[in-house]
């Protein structure tokens, strides 16, 4: 692979750019593979990035139905944040975005991460008190996070209304090392770093079954033939009840259609990201100008990728409530993307009643933030066939045993 | 916009006054039962992609509970009755089946 620099681009400028070679190659599947991978979403592509890298396995497919980064990954608002209340969720979230960080570099990929700050705007009493909670629980996980004063908020965005009438802005939980990146490449830049070690990608095959032989896993059908492996991770967000069917076991999950939309493209008016989760709505500016809006999930499950109008209504009311100056903007684009949703909001990593078959589901409204994270973590769960201390807590088995990573208030809006 | 008559009081209303509550005819399991089936009762879903039956409430009307078949995929809604069944009623499988005769059947 040739390495992307200031060099690089001097150099094919002066060649009329002919020079530049494939990000990925599109191998046809081989027969077997040490691992497959179904899902070149985010975290499918960072589970192989970080089986290679910390681990050696480099055998891997990554089985993808339609095209890479085209579910979720490809679809969501871009916000990166880690000021979670439970432990488990602050550590995994924080290590995400840490790892966001150097992904840049790490990558030799431009994911434009903005460390630009996300501010959660309290605009209720008790919205106030979770999140003085939350700064706490934060201070003690280690996370930088602090509640600020809607003097404070009022500073960092001139063109909020604090003092609106239904509900004025009492505070905000504010991390200024929270921010934004740029999905798409996200997901091009793991997947070109995995085909640069040998994984192969395989792009427009849908996996239709799983094969297993006495309570072990010994690979799939797909549209393009049987593929056999080792070991089999699921990563396919929305449609993880879906494959679970196919390998004989249920999950504790619901699929729903999350919208977003963005308007026309404007100068510069909002530097960092703002979530109102009372109103219900969340905003933040592109580097192209548009302002990327996000909004609630629908109460019915939907595998559709399209969501239901009065909820772009909804949102849109509270921004234009939240914001009085973009009361006369024009929506450009508005999408929808299947999400998981468990019982506590709390994503699923680990093992599942078939054997050498691990899944990663769950992430639900708020998983983009969470991919190197998620990789990391379950890339250590399939080399070693058990979860090591980032995932443990996210097992199947919280459900049996009670243990739940309650963060329902912290997911009451999409993010 | 998700459009479902109600069968108790007859109005056709718009989702905005319903309430949606998932996976119907589900088995309920209580004290005395296995570890494993109370997490079934309470957490399982079959989120199927295709024919769902669910569970919603006119809220913004009669206040209450009713059944719904609906597709997932599609979103066309097959019809909607009691929530006083166990299962969904022949005239509702029928209704499913006339639309998708491959249908593999309730389970
Ligand atoms: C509108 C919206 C806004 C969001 N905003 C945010 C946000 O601001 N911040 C945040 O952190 N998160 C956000 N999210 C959530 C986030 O997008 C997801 O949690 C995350 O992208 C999930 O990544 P993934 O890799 O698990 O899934 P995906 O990116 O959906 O990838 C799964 C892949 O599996 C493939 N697949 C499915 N079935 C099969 C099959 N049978 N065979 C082969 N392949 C299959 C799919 O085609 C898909 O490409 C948002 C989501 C939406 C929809
Ligand atoms: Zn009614």
């Amino acid at each position: 692979m040739r390495r992307y620099s200031a060099f690089a681009i001097a150099r094919e400028a002066a060649r009329y750019h002919q020079g530049w070679e494939r990000a990925w190659a599109s191998p046809k599947p081989k027969k077997k593979y040490d691992v497959v991978i179904v899902g070149a979403g985010g975290h499918g592509l960072a589970t192989a990035f970080y089986l290679g890298k910390n681990f050696g396995i480099t055998n891997v497919a990554i089985i993808e139905k339609g095209w890479l980064g085209g579910g979720n990954t490809g679809r969501n608002t871009t916000i990166i944040r880690s000021n979670y209340l439970q432990d488990p969720s602050a550590a995994i979230y924080e290590k995400a975005r840490s790892l966001y960080e150097t992904m840049s570099q790490d990558l030799n990929y431009n994911v434009m991460f903005s460390p630009r700050g996300v501010m959660m705007l309290a605009q209720t009493e008790s919205e106030v008190r979770g999140y003085e909670r939350t700064a706490h629980a934060n201070a003690l996980q280690g996370v930088t996070t602090e509640f600020i004063s809607p003097q404070r908020v009022k500073e960092l965005v001139p063109i909020m209304n604090i003092d609106g009438p239904r509900y004025p802005v009492l505070g905000a939980l504010w991390q200024a090392r929270a921010g934004t990146a740029r999905h798409d490449a996200v997901a091009w830049g793991y997947a070109r770093a995995c085909s640069d070690m040998g994984m192969d990608i395989i792009q427009k095959c849908e996996v239709t079954g799983v094969r297993q032989a006495n309570g072990v896993v010994t690979g799939v059908d797909t549209t393009h033939g049987q593929i056999d492996c080792d070991k089999l991770a699921m990563l396919v967000a929305g449609n993880a009840s879906h494959l679970a069917d196919m390998a004989g076991f249920r999950l504790p999950m619901e699929s729903v259609a999350l919208q977003a939309l963005v308007s026309e493209p404007i100068k510069p008016c909002i530097d960092v990201v703002v979530m109102a989760n009372t109103v219900h709505g969340y905003m933040s500016q592109s580097d192209k100008g548009e302002l990327v809006i996000g909004g609630g999930t629908d109460g019915f499950n939907n595998y559709t990728q399209r969501g239901s109008f009065h909820h772009v209504e909804e949102t849109v009311r509270a921004l234009v409530e939240t914001f009085p100056i973009i009361s006369r903007l024009k929506m450009l684009r508005q999408w929808g993307g299947i999400v998981d949703v468990t019982g506590d909001r709390s994503p699923i990593i680990g093992k599942t009643p078939l054997g050498n078959c691990f899944i990663n589901c769950g992430w639900g409204t708020g998983g983009f933030k969470s991919i190197p994270g998620s990789g990391w973590a379950m890339a250590e769960t399939v080399a070693k066939g058990e979860p090591g201390a980032l995932a443990g807590a996210f097992g199947l088995n919280r459900f049996t045993e009670g243990r739940f990573i309650d963060e329902s208030v912290a997911a009451g809006v999409a993010h | 916009m998700l459009i479902l008559e109600c069968p108790y009081c007859g109005v056709v209303a718009d989702e905005t006054d319903l309430h949606g509550g998932g996976e119907a005819h589900l088995k309920r399991f209580g004290p005395g039962s296995s570890d494993e089936d109370f997490q079934t009762y309470l957490f399982h879903r079959a989120n199927p992609k295709g024919v769902h039956f669910e569970r919603w409430r006119h809220v913004s009307g009669c206040g209450k509970w009713f059944h719904a078949a609906r597709n997932t995929m599609t979103l066309e809604v097959y019809g909607t009755y009691s929530a006083q069944t166990y299962e969904p009623p022949k005239a509702i499988i029928n209704a499913v089946i006339k639309k998708h005769p491959e249908w593999e059947g309730y389970k």
